[in-house]
């Protein structure tokens, strides 16, 4: 459903990608690990549309989307789950999750965002950011479930969470796919990566440097967490 | 006592004109990220534009609250398009050079037309007079305005909380980019809002025309206060624009009572103070500042 072919950007006259080449397929969960700098983030703000000093092509559901503004690219079915929640903190919990509009009939209704996310049902009325850090990001991920989205592009979703929650999230993870959407997974935490992703990427220096398969991954975990430098 | 009670609805009622003005001011930063210093100019057109109302159809200030509004609604829309459109790619400079550079436009344009003295105005027979609330004698009009534009931001402030509408304004404010990322065609609202922020000040230009000198330059002054009310509210805030709108109000009321040759400079005094104590103003959140 997502197919990136060389893609390169930059900033200004900094090139950040280097000719990346990356798929995700209808029900696949790909991760993408990188240090820090290597371009995770460039990369999906160049999918999701935010980053436009762009050559190469971005194909989504079988169109070209490489010029193709943001709000559309949403509008199609991808959805994002930011690196730091992108939680309005001027909109109530229910409000962040009304806010994006329905993309795809796989849309979650709020019953079933509330069943899956109860605290975000007893929260609902207060101001987004005023819940936990484990919380925001369900809030983030539960927003873009209910989109819809065929699509989810999430950026480091267990960074800084205590392993219960970080657990939670897998177990959603798991749920999306089974579903048939995608999943792109940029993430540092191998291990987490190793327990829901079908392939990885290693991005380093903006170039895709290893494409593994997962069997392949947890073989050479070690190696990996020493190349990420943790 | 009464003398006190007089003041403050005196003040609140001038302060109604910074608070409706401040409002649109606030909204337009919000959502365009571009800050307005035309809107003095368009606040003497919203005044001028009932004067001239009233003198060439005989239309009245009902009249007028409804249809400058909707007319200033048009000419933030053609200025948007025409002109503010393009500075949002462009460094803030640009925003300060066009749009002062369209109030002297906007000012002079006036002046060649209508002259520098003051146009006359004439209210409606209902809002003449006094009414006497159990001792305290207050002129009808000023009363008017209290409750008409307090009723306007309660509007506004319904509509920004409860509508979808509000909710992408408040949305665009906060996160531009990630509300464009969410599927929200952030620039589909643009030209709206800003249209929507004009018509608030040229409404506030006719509540004041009753009150205030009409001239070409009355908007000078105005508009000097207006940012002296926004920097208290805390730029981009809603909320801080309508509540130091009536604070302003009231200060300015009270210095003209007890301290004339300090009334305007108590309002900058206020203004040092706030910057000293919260930088971000009243109601400015810090990270919507950095």
């Amino acid at each position: 459903m997502l197919e990136v072919t060389g893609l390169e950007a930059w900033y200004g006259q900094a090139q950040a990608l280097h000719g990346v080449s990356v798929r995700v397929g209808e029900g696949e969960v790909v991760s993408l690990a990188g240090r820090n700098g290597a371009g995770k983030t460039t990369l999906v703000r160049c999918l999701i549309g935010l980053h436009r000093q762009v050559r190469g092509t971005v194909r989504f559901l079988d169109r070209d989307v490489t010029r193709t503004p943001a709000h559309q690219r949403a509008r199609a079915g991808m959805g994002w789950v930011q690196d730091d929640r992108g939680i309005y903190a001027s909109l109530t919990v229910e409000e962040n999750l009304l806010l994006p509009p329905r993309v795809s009939d796989r849309a979650w209704t709020m019953e079933r965002v509330y069943e899956a996310f109860p605290v975000l049902a007893i929260r609902r009325r207060a101001p987004g950011t005023t819940l936990s850090g484990g919380e925001q990001q369900m809030l983030a991920i539960a927003r873009a479930l209910r989109t819809g989205a065929r699509l989810l592009l999430m950026d480091e979703p267990s960074e800084g969470l205590a392993p219960v929650v970080v657990a939670r999230i897998g177990e959603i993870i798991r749920e999306v796919k089974a579903a048939g959407a995608g999943v792109l997974l940029i993430e540092q935490n191998v291990k987490f990566a190793a327990t829901v992703a079908d392939r990885h990427y290693l991005l380093s220096q903006g170039r895709i440097v290893e494409t593994l398969d997962n069997s392949e991954f947890r073989r050479r975990e070690g190696e990996l967490l020493k190349h990420l430098g943790i | 006592m009464s003398a006190v009670l007089q003041y403050a609805v005196q003040g609140l009622a001038a302060g109604s004109f910074y608070a409706l003005a401040a409002l649109g001011l606030a909204i337009i930063f919000g959502v365009l990220g571009v800050v307005n210093f035309a809107h003095g100019a368009f606040y003497m057109l919203g005044a001028v534009g009932a004067a001239v109302l009233l003198d060439t159809l005989g239309l009245s200030l009902w009249w007028a609250l409804l249809a400058v509004p909707v007319l200033m609604f048009g000419f933030g829309v053609v200025v948007e398009r025409l002109l503010v459109q393009w500075l949002l790619r462009l460094d803030p400079l640009y925003n300060f050079l066009l749009t002062f550079g369209l109030t002297l436009v906007l000012v002079e344009l006036v002046k060649q037309k209508y002259g520098v003295s003051g146009l006359p105005y004439r209210l409606p027979g209902a809002l003449q007079g006094r009414v006497d609330l159990g001792g305290v004698v207050l002129p009808r009009y000023q009363l008017f305005v209290l409750l008409a534009s307090v009723a306007i931001c309660v509007l506004v402030w319904l509509v920004m909380t409860r509508s979808r509408v509000g909710m992408i304004v408040r949305a665009a404010t906060e996160k531009p980019e990630l509300a464009r990322a969410l599927g929200i065609n952030v620039g589909r609202w643009v030209t709206p809002v800003f249209g929507f922020g004009v018509a608030l000040a040229g409404l506030a230009g006719v509540l004041a025309a009753p009150f205030r000198a009409i001239t070409a330059d009355m908007g000078n002054n105005f508009a000097i206060i207006l940012f002296a009310v926004v920097v208290i509210g805390g730029l981009g805030s809603i909320v801080g624009a309508v509540i130091a709108g009536f604070l302003v109000g009231l200060v300015e009321a009270f210095g003209q009572a007890y301290a004339p040759t300090f009334a305007q400079i108590l309002i900058f005094v206020l203004m040092a103070l706030i910057i000293l104590v919260r930088p971000a103003g009243l109601f400015g959140r810090k990270e919507a500042t950095a």
